[in-house]
Formats: C-alpha cells, sequence, structure tokens
C-alpha cells in the first residue's frame, strides 16, 4: 500500500502525502481547514481516523520492523467501523468472570466477524476464550 | 534536635534520626515473599524448546502447564524465526554488545524478540548501573529526549487545568496527564487541559487519565490525544485481580488506535507485590515478562520503572538499579520508554536527585512519566519524583550536567503572560458554549495562584455541572475550536485544529510519537542510531543556551550594577581623602588598617552586604577602645589578603596591621611574621559581623600592649559559601586584583565619616 516507498518519504503521512488519506466522509486533509470548521462545515467525526489511515501506518511499523504493532494497526482499522458501545461491550466481555462460558465469548467473536467483517479481533477473542477456558478465567467474579 | 536518651548510644544517631531520609522504609531482602529486585532464587532458568513450528516449553514450563501470562507471551511475543538464534546467545556477550557501541541497536532489538523473559532478565541483571544508563542511551527509541507532566488540581478547578497546562507547555512538557478528584469532573478537565495545551507552542499531547470507557469517549470527543493507563501485570491472579487479561488488554489497545489515540500501556516493579500475587519471583523477572506482554500487544510503548511500585522497589537492595534495567529492556524490546519517575519514593531530596540521574543521563523517549508540574498538594495521582517546587533544580542538574530533560527555565513575564492567556481563553470557551459565567476575580486569583490552595474560584459542584453538561450536549474539540474563534482566541484554534488534523494521518501512533514544531516526530523519522561520542542526540546550540539561561543568573556587570547602586550612599557616609606616601610609624600603639585597592574606588560593600564605610568605622573604634591609634592606608600593590595584612603591619608603628578586602576577608598580621602566618583571619567573609571586624580590631590593640587576646570565632553553621557566594566572591575579586599596581606604593588615608 506504500508502493515500496521509503519510510523518509510518506512519514509523517500527514505532513509529507497527505492526500493519501481521506477522511470517512471522503475529503481530503487540504479541505479540513481551520476556516471550513469555524464556518460550521466540518463536525468532529470528520476528524476520525480511518481504516486505510491505520493500514498505511501499519505498513509503516512493519517496515521499520515492528510486526506486532503493525498487526494492533491492523485489528484497530477492524474496529474502527464498531460503534464505541459494542467497542466497550466485546471489551467487557473479555474481562475475567465477565462471561460464564467459552459459548457466550465465541458469541461476541461470531459477532465481530460476521456483522463487521473483523476477522483478525474474531481471532483474537477466539484465541481468549481456548485460554480462558483452559485457565478457569469464566469462573465467577461478581 | 532531640536526644534520645538511650544509654550509650553516640549521639550522631540521633541526627541521623532527624533526617528526612529516616521517614522511608528499607526492607530486607527476602525472595520468598517477593522482596527481591533481581536474580531470586526462584526465577527460572531461560530455556524455550521449539516443536513443530510451536513453543512447546518456555523458561521452565512445559506447554500444558502455561499460565496465561506464558501463553500469550509464546503466541505473541516470541518471534520463532529468530527464537533458536536469540536463545543460544550468551547473555553475557549480549549483554557486552548492549554496551558495545559497534554493536548497532537493529542487531539487538532483532534477537529480543526471540527471547523468553528469564532470558531478557538474565541479561539485565549482568549489567551495572552505569553500564544500563549507557545500554540505555543506545537502545531507547527516538533520538531526542522528552518529557511529560502531571497537571491536575486539589479543585478539579477547570481555569487552573487551563493555565498550568499552558506554563507546563511553556516549560516544554511534551505531554501532558490529568486526572480527577471527583471522577465526574472527566469532561470539564479535558475541555480545560485541552484548551490550556493549545496556548503558546500548543503542541503537546494530552491525556485524562479516568475511567476506559471514559477515556475512550473523551478522546473520541477530540478532547484528548493518548492514554497511558492500560495496566500489565506480570502473575496471572494479579492480572486478573487488575480485572484484566493479557486478551482484553490486547483489545482495549485496539480500540485506542482506532480511535487515533497514542496509547502506552504501564508496567513495573513491585506492582504484584503491591496486588499480593508475586510467585516469589524477582521484580525484573516479573517486568520482563510484562513487557514481552506489552511487545506482544502490539502497544507502541510502556510506562514502566516501577510506578506505583517504585517506592517498593526503591526499598530492596539494588531497587534503584532494577527499576533502571527495566526502562533498558523496555527500549530493548523496541518500545517507546516513559521511564518512571513519577510517584515519589522517597522524603530524601538526595535520593531524588540520585533516582534521576542515570536516566537524564542516557536521556529516555520521556524522562518521567509525570513530573508534577503542579504543587505536591494539588497532584491528584500523589506527590511526583520532581513537582512545582523542585522544578528548578531539576533545571539546575539540567544545566549543570547539559544533560537534555526536555525542560526550560521561564521568566516571571511570560508566566504571567500565559497563565492570563490561558484562563480568558478556558472562561472565554465556558462562556461561549454556555457552560458557565467566570467572575473576573475567579480569573484574577488563578492567573496569580501558586496552587489551589490560593485561589478562589468554582465549586465542586459547579465544575461537575459543567462536566456534565459538556457529556450531556455531546460537546466536541470541534466546538472547542469554534468557540476560540469566535472569541478572537485565534492562535488557540490553530493549535487545536491542528491537533484534531493529526489523528486522521494518524503518524502520532508510531512508537515515540511527540509533537515538535508543529511537526511529528517518532522513532520512524528521528530514530536513535546513538554508536558513541558525536552521535546521537546532539543539542543544538540554541537549546543548550536554552538550557543555560537560568533565572537571577548574574555576570560581571550585574555585579558591578549593584556595587553602583550604594556607591553614592556610601559617598554621603564618609570620605577617604589621600596624604601622600606612607611611611613607618613610631607610635607603639600604632595599628594600621591596610585597604584594598579598589576599597570606595569601585567596590563599596562586603560580601555579607556591610557597606565598606562601617566595616572601617568598627574597626577604628574597636582599636580605639582597645587602646590603640588606628590609622588607614591603602595598599595597591597587591590585593592579596596576607601581603596587604603584613604590608600593612610593617607599616605600623605597633609592628601590627589589619590587612581587609573589599569583599571583607580580613587578617591581623603582625610585622615579623611570614606573609601566611597570621594571627587571626577572617576567611569566610560572608558569615562576619560588623561585630566581628571591632573585636578584631580591639584584639590588635591588645597585641600592641603586649596581651595575647583570645581570637574571635565567627560562627558558623556549615552552610554552603561556595555555592551561595563564591560568583560575586570571584567577580569582585577579579575587580580587586584588576585595581592593584604592582609598582605603585602605599599611601596615608584620613577616613572623614559624615
Amino acid at each position: 500500500m506504500n508502493d515500496g516507498l521509503p519510510l523518509s518519504e510518506i512519514y509523517p503521512v500527514g505532513e509529507k502525502q497527505p492526500d493519501r488519506v481521506e477522511t470517512q466522509g471522503g475529503r481530503r486533509l487540504a479541505d479540513l481547514t481551520l476556516n471550513a470548521l469555524v464556518a460550521g462545515e466540518i463536525r468532529q467525526e470528520e476528524f476520525a481516523i480511518t481504516p486505510a489511515a491505520l493500514r498505511l501506518q501499519a505498513d509503516i511499523a512493519r517496515q521499520a520492523g515492528r510486526e506486532t504493532l503493525a498487526r494492533n494497526f491492523e485489528r484497530a482499522a477492524e474496529l474502527t467501523a464498531v460503534p464505541t458501545d459494542i467497542v466497550m461491550d466485546v471489551y467487557e466481555a473479555l474481562r475475567p468472570g465477565r462471561c460464564k462460558s467459552k459459548a457466550e465469548l465465541l458469541e461476541k467473536a461470531a459477532m465481530m466477524r460476521e456483522r463487521f467483517g473483523a476477522s483478525l479481533t474474531a481471532q483474537l477473542i477466539e484465541e481468549a476464550a481456548d485460554v480462558y477456558e483452559a485457565r478457569g478465567i469464566f469462573r465467577f467474579r461478581f | 534536635m532531640t536526644n534520645s536518651g538511650v544509654p550509650n548510644r553516640w549521639r550522631r544517631f540521633d541526627v541521623w534520626d532527624e533526617r528526612p531520609l529516616r521517614l522511608d522504609k528499607f526492607a530486607i531482602e527476602d525472595p520468598s515473599n517477593g522482596f527481591c529486585a533481581m536474580q531470586s532464587p526462584n526465577d527460572p532458568n531461560p530455556s524455550l524448546s521449539i516443536r513443530n513450528g510451536l513453543v512447546a516449553e518456555m523458561d521452565g514450563v512445559p506447554e500444558a502447564a502455561f499460565d496465561m501470562v506464558d501463553r500469550f507471551i509464546a503466541n505473541h511475543h516470541l518471534d520463532l524465526s529468530v527464537a533458536d538464534e536469540a536463545m543460544a546467545v550468551d547473555s553475557l556477550a549480549f549483554a557486552r554488545d548492549m554496551v558495545d557501541i559497534h554493536v548497532p541497536r537493529d542487531k539487538l532489538v532483532r534477537l529480543a524478540r526471540g527471547m523468553t523473559p528469564a532470558k531478557l532478565a538474565e541479561i539485565i541483571s549482568t549489567l551495572s548501573t552505569m553500564e544500563l544508563a549507557f545500554a540505555q542511551a543506545k537502545l531507547r527509541a527516538r533520538r531526542q529526549p522528552g518529557n511529560q507532566a502531571h497537571v491536575t488540581n486539589a479543585k478539579d478547578c477547570p481555569l487552573q487545568l487551563a493555565a498550568d497546562s499552558a506554563i507546563a507547555v511553556l516549560l516544554g512538557f511534551n505531554e501532558i496527564e490529568t486526572t480527577l478528584r471527583v471522577a465526574r469532573n472527566c469532561w470539564a478537565a479535558a475541555l480545560a487541559c485541552a484548551v490550556g495545551a493549545a496556548v503558546g507552542k500548543g503542541d503537546a499531547l494530552f491525556q485524562c487519565s479516568i475511567e476506559e470507557a471514559e477515556e475512550l469517549r473523551i478522546g473520541m470527543a477530540g478532547f484528548t490525544s493518548y492514554a497511558e493507563t492500560v495496566s500489565v501485570y506480570g502473575t496471572e491472579q494479579a492480572f486478573v485481580d487488575g480485572d484484566d487479561t493479557p486478551w482484553s488488554k490486547t483489545f482495549l489497545t485496539a480500540a485506542y488506535a482506532s480511535r487515533g489515540m497514542k496509547m502506552r500501556s504501564t508496567s513495573g516493579a513491585a506492582s504484584e507485590l503491591l496486588m499480593g500475587f508475586h510467585d516469589a519471583r524477582s521484580m525484573l523477572y516479573l517486568e520482563a515478562r510484562c513487557l514481552c506482554m506489552q511487545r506482544g500487544m502490539g502497544v507502541q510503548g510502556t510506562q514502566n520503572g516501577g510506578i506505583d511500585g517504585a517506592p517498593l522497589a526503591n526499598s530492596v537492595p539494588g531497587g534503584g538499579r532494577e527499576l533502571l534495567g527495566e526502562n533498558v529492556l523496555a527500549a530493548l524490546l523496541d518500545l517507546e520508554c516513559a521511564s518512571g519517575n513519577d510517584a515519589s519514593t522517597t522524603e530524601s531530596e538526595i535520593r531524588v536527585g540520585a533516582k534521576i540521574m542515570p536516566i537524564l543521563m542516557s536521556g529516555s523517549d520521556l524522562i518521567t512519566s509525570g513530573f508534577g508540574a503542579i504543587h505536591r498538594y494539588d497532584n491528584s495521582f500523589g506527590a511526583s519524583l520532581f513537582n512545582a517546587e523542585e522544578l528548578e533544580d531539576f533545571l539546575a542538574v539540567q544545566r549543570d550536567y547539559l544533560l537534555e530533560g526536555g525542560l526550560r527555565s521561564i521568566e516571571p513575564g511570560e508566566a504571567w503572560a500565559t497563565r492570563e492567556r490561558a484562563v480568558a481563553a478556558i472562561a472565554a470557551v465556558l462562556e461561549e458554549l454556555g457552560l458557565a459565567t467566570v467572575e473576573p476575580r475567579m480569573s484574577a486569583s488563578v492567573v496569580a495562584a501558586s496552587g489551589s490552595n490560593e485561589t478562589e474560584t468554582l465549586s465542586l459542584g459547579q465544575v461537575g455541572a459543567i462536566s456534565d453538561a459538556i457529556k450531556a450536549r455531546a460537546l466536541t474539540g470541534a466546538d472547542v475550536v469554534r468557540a476560540l474563534a469566535k472569541r478572537g482566541f485565534m492562535d488557540e484554534a490553530h493549535n487545536m485544529h491542528a491537533m484534531l488534523l493529526r489523528r486522521v494521518p494518524g503518524d502520532y501512533l508510531q512508537t515515540a510519537s511527540i509533537i515538535r514544531e508543529g511537526r511529528v516526530v517518532s522513532a520512524i523519522n528521528d530514530p536513535n542510531r546513538y554508536s558513541g561520542p558525536g552521535t546521537g542526540y546532539i543539542m543544538s546550540a540554541e537549546r543548550r543556551a536554552e538550557i543555560a539561561r537560568f533565572r537571577d543568573a548574574v555576570d560581571r556587570a550585574a555585579v558591578l550594577e549593584q556595587e553602583g547602586s550604594i556607591q553614592r550612599d556610601e559617598q554621603r557616609r564618609y570620605t577617604l581623602i589621600e596624604r601622600g606616601d606612607a611611611v613607618p610609624g613610631n607610635d607603639p600603639m600604632e595599628i594600621v588598617i591596610g585597604l584594598s585597592p579598589a576599597w570606595n574606588v569601585s567596590l563599596f560593600k562586603t560580601t555579607a552586604e556591610h557597606p565598606l564605610s562601617a566595616v572601617l568605622r568598627a574597626l577604628i573604634d574597636g582599636i580605639k577602645e582597645g587602646g590603640g591609634r588606628a590609622r588607614v592606608v591603602r595598599i595597591r600593590h597587591t590585593a592579596d589578603t596576607s601581603f596587604v595584612g603584613l604590608s600593612a603591619a610593617r607599616l605600623a608603628g605597633s609592628g601590627y596591621g589589619i590587612g581587609i578586602q573589599s569583599k571583607g576577608t580580613a587578617v591581623l598580621h603582625q610585622r615579623d611574621r611570614l606573609p601566611h602566618m597570621n594571627l587571626e583571619l577572617f576567611s569566610m567573609a560572608p558569615m562576619v559581623a560588623l561585630e566581628h571586624y571591632r573585636a578584631l580590631g580591639w584584639n590588635a590593640a591588645r597585641h600592641a600592649s603586649g596581651q595575647q587576646p583570645e581570637p574571635i570565632r565567627i560562627p558558623y553553621a556549615g552552610e554552603s559559601l561556595g555555592g551561595r557566594f563564591y560568583v560575586r566572591t570571584a567577580l569582585l575579586y577579579a575587580i580587586e586584583t584588576a585595581a592593584a599596581d604592582s609598582t605603585a606604593a602605599a599611601i596615608d588615608l584620613e577616613a572623614r565619616f559624615t
């Protein structure tokens, strides 16, 4: 996605290659001026990071040798489409003892995969479900 | 000092008992109860077996017996493509490579990805404190160090938060972290700090430490730009008691990135000990587990080096070294390191200075993960290692060693203007958004106040109402930018808009990102490639000048100006009339007072601030009272006290003379003695009172009449005379020596007091 360009040419993207990213509403970075904001033409949501930007940052991290950071950005790219309430609901489900069974947690994984196409996130949840079962993390806490 | 009254106990122990240090508690090393910094006998030996491309055994634990921490590290941290090579490396050889300028950072970081926690802990434990600091200079991620501030106050007052955030930016902090006394106030605090942080350079990243869901929402609203509350623990039970798992934290890490927020984890020595589940392992081994997990989670960085457990780590032998070792380990794992030094670990200021020193020398992505930019009592996280009270001490250390601590000194004028601007901006925003009416007396009290004890401001209830309204009305950073612009705060609107704009491409999500001069700077575009002298971070001439500037520093011109200011007063008090070349006298009771060359010519007071007229009068009066007759001469060929004194003695009919320099150093001499074998010397001029000069005159006269008076003792309580006075002394003495003329003879003076 970064066309194999060296990091020095594309990073920081917002300063060196701002046209590589668009807002969620499809606007160019250059259009998000202070004047437009003051004139009420831009809503806060327009300043949200996009999946494409996160995947570009993942490429940059990977090229710098940071594979695990890149994977995090790729999971994050999936979560951009997930409403905050659901994000917090899944987070809550992953905390110890919130789900009482493996099946309950697997449901969340399925939801992430089917409803949001978040397969990397779903894999993480499925892995957690296995470990939680093996380690008794589903035990009662409150 | 109290007397303990214990029989047969040297009273020096009573003196030690009174030191602030004695408020600190020290723990006896006890590995089985977790009180062990490094190398516990219970730590596993490093090992790793890989079968069929899967981890079969790690650090002595077979795969089937993995707890969730082991499992997460095996699945997400260990890079099996380098693991065999990495685990085969001799730990001592690897440690030597860490301090070898010829071995590049990349090589070490690559191998660390394949190392188990026990292997990493073993490597770190072979390094001395000095070697750890050196390794950190080489391994830390970003080239130019930074620093982070805590900005909070006991009243959760948004006006003060804005003013103190603006001050933090002015001081040079790259990140600002706030939290609350009352959780409900978080939205008001976030808005206030965001506005304050937009004043001036307006380039600090900002976080509001609060419950995760709320923190995420505040971030999404555009008020905050980073988070660091994602705690990680090194044992399964501590993790579960912390109400999380490595997977829940991994999910949260992605959640923050998905909202465009920079995020780092928190871990550090003794957190497991504080939580009661330490598995009898050493602090370093448990932290190695934490850091491997963090790398596996894909978080860009860590806040480690003790944190909440730092005081406990510092209570055991080698605790300070362990805390530094943790920071090095974070860097070795290629994580941004916000190197702790936040929680106050000690009541001893010496231990505070010692604790900061190695990391200041090595540099760090963020030297502290929370320097209290506010008063200790205003810090809602608890007092920091360094606080507003000690800010100038930190600046002095930075200046002494020309180390990059990220901060600069500020002048009263710019501080006042910055606070006025920040308070005006937040007041305008609160009014414009219909959140509160800020009375002028409130603004005035906050601008002037050093801390919340001095403010007359919104009540906690009022702040709560503001906070509720921000949340209920779903106000955002965009709304605040509009309000700022509408009220004419265009610079602040611009800065805050720029911060919002940076979120879209997400450049500051990369490792060790901060904003500097309006640009994102991180381990990607400012990587640390230190490889010995002349490489790595080198302070620019401008930055060096900034660090060199110090409030109330003096130079020769300043000292001369001070002298000039009392010259006129002195001219009213007395005149010294020249009466020709001085010749030896005959009167057996004659005492000669030899004045130094610049006395009343260019210098007019002693370092003890006595006007020279008063000193001369005291000497003359003392001589008279002792039955002598005083004669005043100016010695012109030397400024050295001993020689001024001896020259005076040789002119005196009695053979006794007093030599005195303008800075107040005085000597009582006798004509037949060797130059430095004087009778009495006042060497600590700053401590000498007028009565001592009078007594010296009296003693001179008693010597003349053949008596042996008791020498005068100048009281001294151990003040650092060098630190307090040497700058002035050196400058004054240079003026004195410049006034000497080796060919000039002594001349008689007539002192006329008016």
